[in-house]
C-alpha cells in the first residue's frame, strides 16, 4: 500500500512539474528530513524540483552563546545539570557536555524533563535542566516550572519557530513553498502560520506518503498562486493548536530577539522566563556566577558550515569537512551531532 | 529530540497515563490534553502527550490512503 501511495503521489507530481521551471521546497523539521533521506524521496522527484532543509534542528539552531554560558555555569557552580542526549554531544573548542560528565561534572542525561524534576526532588543539589526545542517542547518546560519545585531551575535556549519562519521568510533566500513541522503545528495550530502568507505552506506528518502528499499540495498551490497554509497532518493538527499547552508556555515564557546559528538575531523568538518566574531562571538565580563571563569564538568551527546548511544554502555533502573532518563520531558542528541535523541525516542514511 | 511517537492510552492516573507504543508501555504526562479517555491515540514527545491523534486515521490507515489517491485521481 504505502509504496504504491508513494509512487502514484511522485507520478502525479512528475506530472504537475513537466515544462514547469524550478521550485524550491524547504522543509523546516529535522525528523523531515530523517523521512526524505530514508525513504530517499529526492530521488523520486524531478530535477526541476528542489528539496531543502531549513533551520528545523532544535539542537543544531542553539548557538555557541548558549553553549558558553552553560559551561561557564557548569564548572563555576556546584549542581547537578540535566540534558537530553543530542544537546550533551555538541563541541565547543572540542569540549562538550559529555566530556565535562567524563571530567566528574554531576551531568545526567534524561529523556524528558520529569526525570530532571525527579531528580530534583530527591537531590540536596539545585538541578538545573538545559531547556531547548521549540513550541513542542516548551510547554513540557512551562508545567515543570509551574510545578514549583524549590532546587529546581531551567536554563532557558528555547525559540519559538513560527518567527523563524517570518525571519526566512523575510531574508533573501528563494523558497517557494515550505512544508512546516507538524509537531511544532500540534501546538501552534493551523492560525499560527497565516499571517504569513507569503507563500504556500503544507503542516506535514512524518510518514513518506505525507512528506510526498504535502509536495504535490505544495506544488499545485505554487502553480495557481494560493499563498495559503494547507493542512496535510490533520489527523494530529487542529486549526488552533493545543490551546492548554499554549496557555502554560506563554504563561512562563516571554519572547525576546535571539539569536540562532545560521539565521543570526530572530525578533520575537527566544523563550525568556517570565519575571513573575525568575527563581527557576537559572540566568537569574545564578546570575552572580556570569559576571566574569567572556564570549569566545570557536577557532574549532571556522570552516564549519553548519549556518549555511540551516538555511538551505548547500546541502551538507557541500561542506569540504562533510565525511572527513566531521563524521557522526568525531563531529565539528551541531548539524552532525544532531540525529535531525541535515549533516546527521546524511551521514548516517544518505 | 524533536521525534514523536503516537501511542495508545491502556490506563489514566492523572496526570499521568500508560500509553502503549507497539508493545512497549510508558508512563507519559497527560495534562495538556482535555477529555483523555482510555482507547485514545496521542502524539508523545519527550514524555508527555501534545496531541490527541483521529483513531479512524491510525486504525484505517491503508483505506485513508487509498481514499487520498482515489481523490487525486478524479
Ligand atoms: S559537515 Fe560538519 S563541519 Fe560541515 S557543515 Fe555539517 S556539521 Fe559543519
Amino acid at each position: 500500500m504505502r509504496a504504491k501511495v508513494i509512487s502514484t503521489l511522485a507520478e502525479e507530481i512528475k506530472e504537475e512539474m513537466d515544462g514547469f521551471d524550478e521550485i524550491k521546497i524547504m522543509h523546516l523539521c529535522g525528523t523531515h528530513e530523517d523521512t526524505i533521506t530514508r525513504y530517499n524521496l529526492r530521488s523520486l522527484l524531478p530535477k526541476n524540483l528542489k528539496l531543502l532543509s531549513g533551520p528545523g534542528c532544535p539542537v543544531c539552531i542553539i548557538p555557541d552563546y548558549d553553549l558558553q554560558l552553560v559551561f561557564h555555569l557548569i564548572k563555576s557552580s556546584n549542581i547537578i545539570f540535566t540534558t537530553f542526549g543530542d544537546m550533551a554531544r555538541v563541541p565547543f573548542e572540542g569540549k562538550s557536555l559529555f566530556y565535562f560528565k567524563s571530567k566528574g561534572y554531576d551531568i545526567k542525561i534524561v529523556y524528558s524533563i520529569f526525570d530532571a524534576l525527579e531528580i530534583a526532588k530527591i537531590s540536596d543539589k539545585p538541578v538545573v535542566h538545559f531547556g531547548i526545542g521549540f513550541e513542542t517542547t516548551m510547554p513540557s518546560t512551562a508545567l515543570a516550572i509551574l510545578d514549583g519545585i524549590e532546587n529546581f531551575y531551567v536554563f532557558s535556549s528555547h525559540r519559538f519557530f513560527v518567527p523563524a519562519v517570518e525571519h526566512l521568510l523575510s531574508a533573501n533566500i528563494k523558497i517557494d513553498g515550505f512544508i512546516n513541522p507538524g509537531h511544532v503545528s500540534t501546538i501552534v495550530g493551523v492560525r499560527a502560520y497565516e499571517k504569513l502568507n507569503k507563500i504556500p505552506q503544507v503542516i506535514a506528518g512524518f510518514e513518506p506518503e505525507d512528506v510526498m502528499l504535502a509536495i504535490y499540495q505544495l506544488v499545485k498551490a505554487i502553480k495557481n498562486g494560493e499563498n495559503k497554509v494547507f493542512n496535510e497532518y490533520k489527523r494530529a493538527v487542529k486549526y488552533e493548536g493545543n490551546l492548554k499547552a499554549q496557555e502554560a508556555m506563554n504563561e512562563v515564557f516571554r519572547r525576546q530577539s535571539w539569536e540562532w546559528r545560521g539565521l543570526g538575531v530572530v525578533k520575537n523568538s527566544g523563550g525568556k522566563i517570565r519575571k513573575k518566574y525568575e527563581d527557576f531562571d537559572a540566568l537569574k538565580a545564578f546570575e552572580d556566577v556570569f559576571t566574569d563571563f567572556e564570549v569566545k569564538e570557536d577557532s574549532k568551527k571556522r570552516a564549519c558550515r553548519c549556518g549555511d546548511v540551516l538555511k538551505g544554502l548547500i546541502e551538507p555533502s557541500d561542506c569540504p569537512l562533510f565525511m572527513k573532518a566531521c563524521n557522526p563520531k568525531n563531529p565539528v558542528g551541531p548539524c552532525m551531532v544532531s540525529v535531525e541535523g541535515a549533516c546527521n541525516i546524511w551521514a548516517r542514511l544518505g | 529530540m524533536c521525534l514523536a511517537v503516537i501511542g495508545k492510552v491502556e490506563s489514566i492516573e492523572y496526570p499521568f497515563a500508560t500509553v502503549d507504543f507497539r508493545g512497549t508501555k510508558k508512563r507519559i504526562r497527560i495534562d495538556l490534553i482535555d477529555d483523555l479517555k482510555i482507547g485514545e491515540y496521542v502524539l508523545v514527545h519527550v514524555g508527555f502527550a501534545i496531541q490527541k491523534v483521529d483513531s479512524r486515521e491510525v486504525e484505517e490507515y491503508d483505506k485513508v490512503w487509498s481514499d487520498v489517491i482515489s481523490n487525486l485521481q478524479l
